[in-house]
């Protein structure tokens, strides 16, 4: 077994799913429904199952320095300009893609049912493969250049996906939205690798790190340069501050692939980007308390947006957008191996919540206002008990919850460490608060109650397995790294530790640890109890606070999203609009269209004088010889 | 030989102003030949009696009897020759006047700058003629050769076919 | 052949023909007429060289005058034979008559 394991090419995870999209793209249209659905849900289900086989193998065989590579072909050589199609698979690559492949799959077997009707049928899986063959070059990426073609490659396959649906002109707005804002992040990091580039000579991801620690000081001005332009393409693709406005359109999608791509994998690169790229980022510690920064504003904001959502799908999306803040906010301070954590059981719980969202939606025939569902409890008893899993585990639940243990983590990094500070903590704690009140709020308002909508449809079993396996995770996934007062498991960090430099407490003893994580789970469990008391034992509080004139205006505000829409439409979109139609009328053509405009004319002229009479054109050469003589005899 | 070249340059001249301002085609060629031998006589009166032997037989002689066999082919009688001519009326003469002044006032204002020298003493006779066009313009000579045939050929394959085909239309 | 006679004198002899010889391209309308006058404005342009030769006492001029008269001759030839070929088309020889070209 094991030595079957370890003859497993490492390129068979990524290229499995790139067949299926090969397959499908070619001939999927003509493929039953069936055989569609076998290939596509195969393809990941295969990949799946390798990576565990690799996992084995990678850590009963640790290879030398703990990365295994494989280059497979040399892809550019130019001078000193080399790039080799190689994968390397370290700790980090190994959680990532065991995220990617399993919840990738269950998304899949879930989609087979969910999309069961939709003529688009094999296009989507195409789509789908497509994504997950290049989430995990990405993650799988042994330099920056193959990292950024997988970047790339997630956005496109992002793009396709937002935009399914295309018959509605709205869907493709937001899927050129959410391409066009990544497109800023990405511009930067383009920008970052080019500079690593001329540096360091090289784009691989560990020497150009060595070559950095070695070479650069710390606070240099280039090293902060490329941490911040790293930053920013980070910021775009996991949907951060400023750059956070694509996520919530990005729903447009069909569920699964908000599941997958904007909740579970894509926009947690940019996490998996900076944990990749720490060597740079502790070189900056500006731009580490950026990240800490626009992490703790992040959750914030996006967690006073999902309070007051009216759509199930927009809720998720501005919780994904405040927990991937939560991530930043640990890599900020300098957990990395905590923000990978807490970015795990994330993808676990995120996707368990949208596939449970996508069950109701369908159920209700494609409703998705909350305030139109309601007392789904006894009719969907399987989706509503896992649901309240994923619920628990995002509001982080303490001790039952996977949640609980990654973002209890984070907060108690973000006050403990060097680059951490009480008031991370304290936003940190705040969003937890806001966290535990939106999720249980939506919880409440869908399931509990009176019924409003009419169950149409029951989900058949490959829309709940995926849903059970999840909410198990949901439970258990957390217990790989537990805090010291609760058994003190630290296999997660130990197995991340030759990658990420472990975190570093500098505050002495347990004392201060036990008492904030009771602070947390009080200010978690007050959060649920009002939730509780709001949604279901008086309604009528939230209500007096939204007829308020300051509640309105306030929830109007997060409603919209903070405004940030429409401070973009204003500064960024319009002028640029305005400009383009400008330039439609071809000003400046103006220019070279005169020139062409005098040489007709010129010529319609000049055409005159060849009117066939020998006289004219005697005459013309007796002009020409004159002025050439006048020119000799008077100069 | 001073009096006889002034005398004769100024024949010359007018002969050729008479020429161009005939109607009758056979006038002009008369006075054509009467402008091309006054100026075979300046020749002589500086020496290049070569010259002026050859502006006699080849100018006089046999370009003109060229034209004269046309005009009498084509058969350009008094009335014939100048019947759509403008010759009279101003506006076609303005233009041309203006510019054939500028160009003779520019050619005199050229030759008064420079300085005045005569004429050598020694006549250039056929001898010297002769030995330079056969030693240094020898190749000169071929090409004149070929220009020759090049218009033979020419004029009787455009004249061959001048009266039987009428036109190639 | 006693000397004295200024070679500008000569020269301007030669330009003088050569004005008239232009004069009457531009002028005339009948192709026969100018031929003639371009006989005449070469002739002037073989008198220079005459002249000039006769200045420096070299044979080169007259060399070169033979060259004109020989081009001269090839002209002529060609010339008229492309007159007669005019005059049986457009039984005329007007030169603005002849065209058949619309700028």
């Amino acid at each position: 077994m094991d030595g079957f394991c370890c003859s497993l090419p490492l390129w068979l995870i990524p290229a499995l799913p790139a067949a299926g999209f090969v397959v499908l793209a070619l001939v999927g249209a003509r493929l039953p429904k069936r055989w569609a659905a076998v290939i596509g849900a195969g393809s990941v289900g295969l990949s799946a199952a390798v990576t565990p086989c690799a996992a084995s193998c990678y850590l009963r065989h640790p290879p030398d320095g703990g990365v295994r590579i494989e280059r497979l072909w040399t892809w550019i050589d130019v001078g000193t300009f080399d790039i080799g199609f190689s994968l390397a698979l370290d700790a980090l690559s190994l959680v990532m893609i065991f995220v990617v492949t399993f919840v990738g799959f269950l998304i899949h077997l879930y989609s087979t049912e969910y999309m069961a009707d939709d003529p688009g049928f094999s296009r989507f899986f195409a789509y789908m493969n497509l994504f997950v063959a290049f989430m995990l070059m990405l993650v799988l990426a042994d330099n920056l250049f193959l990292l950024y073609l997988g970047w790339e490659g997630v956005g496109l396959c992002s793009y396709l996906l937002i935009g399914f649906w295309y018959d509605d002109p709205e869907n493709g707005r937001a899927a050129r939205k959410a391409f066009v804002v990544t497109r800023v992040g990405d511009t930067a990091m383009a920008i970052a690798l080019l500079l690593i580039f001329k540096h360091a000579g090289t784009l691989d991801i560990g020497q150009a790190m060595t070559w950095a620690s070695d070479n650069w000081a710390v606070g240099s001005g280039l090293a902060v340069a490329v941490a911040f332009l790293l930053l920013g393409g980070a910021v775009g693709k996991s949907a951060q501050l400023p750059l956070q406005v694509w996520l919530p359109d990005a729903m447009a999608g069909p569920t699964p692939v908000s599941a997958l791509i904007h909740a579970a994998t894509m926009v947690t690169a940019g996490v998996y980007l900076i944990a990749r790229t720490h060597a740079v980022f502790m070189l900056a510690p500006a731009a580490m308390t950026a990240v800490a920064v626009i992490g703790a504003a992040t959750l914030l904001l996006a967690g006073c947006s999902a309070l007051v959502q009216t759509d199930i799908k927009r809720v998720l999306a501005y919780s994904t957008i405040s927990q991937i803040g939560y991530m930043f906010l640990g890599l900020g301070v300098g957990a990395w191996s905590a923000a990978i954590f807490h970015l795990m059981t994330h993808s676990f719980f995120k996707a368990l919540l949208f596939l449970g969202a996508g069950a109701v939606i369908i159920s209700l025939h494609h409703e998705q206002d909350i305030f139109k569902m309601g007392g789904l409890r006894d009719r969907l008893p399987t989706v509503f008990w896992t649901f309240l899993i994923g619920s628990a585990s995002l509001a982080a639940l303490p001790l039952v919850t996977a949640g609980f243990y990654s973002k209890d983590l984070i907060l108690w990094y973000s006050w403990s460490t060097e680059y951490g500070s009480p008031w991370l903590w304290a936003a940190g704690t705040v969003g937890a608060f806001l966290t535990a009140l939106y999720s249980f709020r939506l919880v409440f308002i869908v399931f509990f109650g009176d019924e409003k909508g009419h169950v149409e449809r029951h989900p058949g079993l490959r829309i709940l397995i995926p849903l059970v396996v999840l909410a198990v995770l949901s439970v258990i996934g957390g217990l790989v790294e537990t805090p010291a007062m609760l058994g003190h498991v630290t296999l997660f960090s130990d197995l991340l530790d030759p990658v990420l430099p472990p975190a570093e407490s500098t505050v002495p003893g347990h004392q201060t640890e036990h008492l904030l994580q009771a602070v947390v789970a009080a200010i978690t469990l007050v959060g649920v109890f009002l939730a509780f008391l709001f949604y279901v034992r008086r309604p009528s509080i939230p209500a007096a606070l939204r007829s308020s004139p300051l509640g309105a205006r306030v929830c109007r505000f997060w409603l919209s999203g903070w405004g940030f829409d429409t401070l973009y439409d204003r500064i960024l979109v319009r002028p640029f609009v305005d400009l383009a139609r400008l330039l439609r009328l071809d000003p400046f053509d103006g220019i070279s269209s005169t020139l062409g405009r005098v040489t007709a004319a010129g010529n319609s002229v000049l055409s005159r004088t060849q009117d066939g009479r020998i006289r004219t054109y005697v005459f013309g050469i007796g002009v020409g010889a004159v002025i050439a003589v006048t020119i000799v005899v008077f100069t | 030989m001073t009096v006889i070249f002034y005398l004769s340059s100024v024949i010359a001249l007018l002969a050729a102003a008479i020429a161009i301002s005939r109607r009758n085609a056979f006038h002009a060629l008369l006075y054509v030949v009467v402008s091309l031998l006054a100026v075979a006589v300046t020749f002589f009166s500086i020496g290049a009696a070569f010259a002026g032997a050859l502006e006699i037989i080849v100018y006089a002689g046999a370009i003109i009897v060229l034209f004269i066999f046309v005009v009498m082919m084509l058969n350009l009688g008094p009335q014939a020759a100048g019947r759509a001519d403008g010759l009279l009326t101003p506006s076609m003469w303005f233009g041309p006047a203006l510019l054939a002044l500028t160009l003779l006032v520019e050619l005199s204002v050229i030759l008064i700058r420079a300085t005045g020298t005569g004429t050598s003493d020694t006549a250039v006779g056929p001898r010297e003629v002769a030995l330079s066009l056969f030693g240094p313009y020898a190749i000169g000579v071929e090409l004149a050769s070929f220009l020759l045939l090049a218009g033979l050929v020419g004029a009787a394959r455009l004249g061959s076919g001048a009266r039987s085909t009428g036109g190639d239309r | 052949m006693t000397a004295g006679i200024p070679l500008e004198h000569g020269l301007l002899v030669a330009a003088g023909l050569f004005v008239i010889g232009f004069i009457g391209v531009l002028v005339r309308r009948n192709l026969l007429f100018q031929l003639l006058s371009i006989e005449i404005m070469l002739n002037a342009a073989g008198m220079a060289f005459v002249i000039a030769g006769a200045r420096w006492g070299e044979a080169d001029g007259q060399v070169l005058f033979i060259f004109i008269l020989v081009m001269a001759a090839a002209e002529v030839a060609v010339g008229l034979a492309l007159l007669l070929r005019l005059s049986n088309r457009f039984g005329d020889l007007d030169g603005d008559s002849v065209s058949s070209m619309r700028g």
